[in-house]
C-alpha cells in the first residue's frame, strides 16, 4: 500500500532541551492523531531513546517527524539523522545490554519493541539514520 | 553659519539644545513607559548620560574612539541603565532606543555644519553614526546578560523547589520526583535523599514517579544509581507511582526492577514503609 505523507516538520537535536523538546512534539502529534495513552507513551519513550543517541553519539542532528497514512490506518513515522561517526556492528548495537556509553544498553533494542516498524542504516564516518513507524 | 571645530566643541556648545530635543523623543506619548519610569527619573537619567557621552568625547576624539578608559564611564551607565530597565520589564525595543533616539538630535546639529566642509561632515557623521551604533548594541548585551541572570536564578530554584524530600515517620523518608529528569535535576536530587536519609536515619526511601511523564532507559539508570546509593547507607528504596502506561513501556524497553521493590501508588509504598520498620495502620473511630 502506498505511504501517504500528511503532514511533515523537522526539528534540531542539539541538546538536552532539543530531547525533552523532541519528547513533547511527539506527545502533541501522538495525542492528535488519535494514539491511546499506552501507545503514545511507547512512542514518547522511544522517541526519547532514539533522540538521545543522536545527541550522545552522533553528535547531534535532526528528527523528522510526518503524519502517514496507508490506506486503512494512520500513524506516526519518525526519523533520527546525525552525521556522526556511525555504529561499526549495528547488530551488536540492538543487543540488550551492550553500551558503548556507560548506559544500560537497552536503548536502541528497547526503542525497537516500542513502536511497530524500525529501520536502522548505519556507516562509519558517515552518520545514522533510524526510522521509526508506529500506527494508531 | 558657524563653523565646528571639533565633534567636542559642538556636542559641548548644544548639550542643553541636544538634551532638550532627546527629551523632547523619549517623553513623547506612546514612548515614554510612565508605568515604569517617572519622567523625572529618565530626565535625570537622560542629563547624566550625556554629560558623560560629552567628557568621554573631550577625552577620545579618535578615528573609532576605542579608548577604553575614556569610554569606561559612559559603558559602566548605560550598562546600569539597560539593567535596570530589563529587571522593570521594558521590551528590548525600548531599552535599544533610549540611545537610537540620540541620532536624531545629533544629526540635526551636524547638518548646520558649514557645507563647504563636505569630508568633515562625512567623517564626523560616521564616527557619530558608529558610536550610536555600538552603544546601542551595548544597551541589547546588557539586557539580555540581565535577562539571563533572571533566567538562571529561576533554574536554580526550581531545582530546589522540585525535589523536596519529605520525612514521613521515623525512619520513613520520600521524595515525590516532578518533572523532566535530566542530570543537573537527578543529581540534585540523589544528593537530597542521601543527606535526609543520613539527617533522620531513615532506614526506607520511598522515591514517587507519579509525576515524571517519561521513564527511559535513562531516568531508569537514574533511578537504579540512586537506590544502590542508598542501599550503601543502609536504606531500602521503594519506587512507587509506576502508572499502567509506564509499566508497559518499560517492559518493552526490557528495564526490569527486578530487585528494587515498587508499588503502584504513594499510599501502598506508604503501608510497605511502616510495616518494614514495625508500624501498623488501623482504623479507629473516626473523629468528626
Amino acid at each position: 500500500m502506498e505511504l501517504k505523507v500528511l503532514k511533515r516538520s523537522t526539528f534540531p537535536i542539539r541538546s538536552e532541551e532539543d530531547i525533552v523538546k523532541a519528547r513533547q512534539i511527539v506527545r502533541n502529534w501522538a495525542n492528535e492523531v488519535g494514539f491511546k495513552l499506552v501507545d503514545q507513551t511507547k512512542l514518547v519513550t522511544a522517541t526519547s531513546e532514539l533522540a538521545r543517541n543522536t545527541f550522545v553519539h552522533g553528535g547531534g542532528g535532526e528528527m523528522m517527524l510526518e503524519q502517514v497514512e496507508d490506506g486503512t490506518r494512520s500513524g506516526l513515522r519518525i526519523t533520527f539523522q546525525d552525521h556522526g561517526p556511525g555504529i561499526p556492528d549495528v547488530t551488536r548495537a540492538l543487543q540488550d545490554g551492550y553500551s558503548t556509553a556507560g548506559g544500560l544498553g537497552l536503548g536502541l533494542g528497547g526503542a525497537k519493541r516500542l513502536v511497530h516498524e524500525f529501520s536502522i542504516q548505519s556507516e562509519v564516518g558517515k552518520g545514522t539514520v533510524v526510522i521509526i513507524v508506529k500506527w494508531v | 553659519m558657524e563653523k565646528a571645530k571639533t565633534l567636542y566643541a559642538l556636542l559641548s556648545g548644544h548639550q542643553n539644545e541636544i538634551l532638550r530635543q532627546w527629551q523632547k523623543e523619549q517623553l513623547a506619548p506612546g514612548v515614554l513607559r510612565s508605568d515604569l519610569i517617572s519622567p523625572d527619573e529618565l530626565k535625570q537619567q537622560m542629563e547624566d548620560f550625556l554629560r558623560y557621552l560629552v567628557e568621554a568625547v573631550k577625552k577620545d576624539e579618535t578615528e573609532d574612539m576605542s579608548s577604553l578608559e575614556a569610554w569606561k564611564e559612559v559603558r559602566s551607565f548605560l550598562t546600569e541603565i539597560s539593567k535596570t530597565q530589563a529587571k522593570k520589564g521594558f521590551l528590548p525595543s525600548e531599552t535599544s532606543m533610549f540611545i537610537f533616539s540620540l541620532k536624531k538630535p545629533i544629526f540635526q546639529l551636524l547638518q548646520s555644519y558649514d557645507t563647504e566642509d563636505l569630508e568633515k561632515f562625512a567623517s564626523d557623521l560616521w564616527k557619530v553614526n558608529t558610536l550610536l551604533d555600538q552603544l546601542g548594541l551595548l544597551t541589547m548585551e546588557s539586557y539580555l546578560k540581565s535577562k539571563e541572570e533572571i533566567i538562571r536564578r529561576q533554574q536554580e530554584e526550581m531545582l530546589e523547589l522540585s525535589t523536596p524530600v519529605v520525612k514521613i515517620w521515623e525512619q520513613v523518608v520520600a521524595v515525590p520526583l516532578i518533572g523532566t529528569l535530566d542530570s543537573a535535576r537527578t543529581q540534585m536530587v540523589m544528593e537530597n535523599l542521601l543527606q535526609e536519609i543520613v539527617r533522620v536515619s531513615a532506614t526506607i526511601a520511598i522515591i514517587d514517579i507519579t509525576g515524571v511523564p517519561t521513564v527511559d532507559t535513562l531516568v531508569a539508570q537514574h533511578l537504579f544509581k540512586t537506590v544502590s546509593a542508598a542501599r550503601l547507607m543502609g536504606a531500602e528504596c521503594v519506587i512507587s507511582g509506576i502508572r499502567p502506561q509506564i509499566a508497559q513501556t518499560m517492559v518493552h524497553l526490557g528495564v526490569s526492577f527486578q530487585d528494587i521493590t515498587t508499588k503502584a501508588t504513594l499510599a501502598e509504598a506508604i503501608k510497605y514503609a511502616f510495616s518494614r520498620v514495625g508500624y501498623r495502620i488501623s482504623k479507629g473511630e473516626s473523629t468528626k
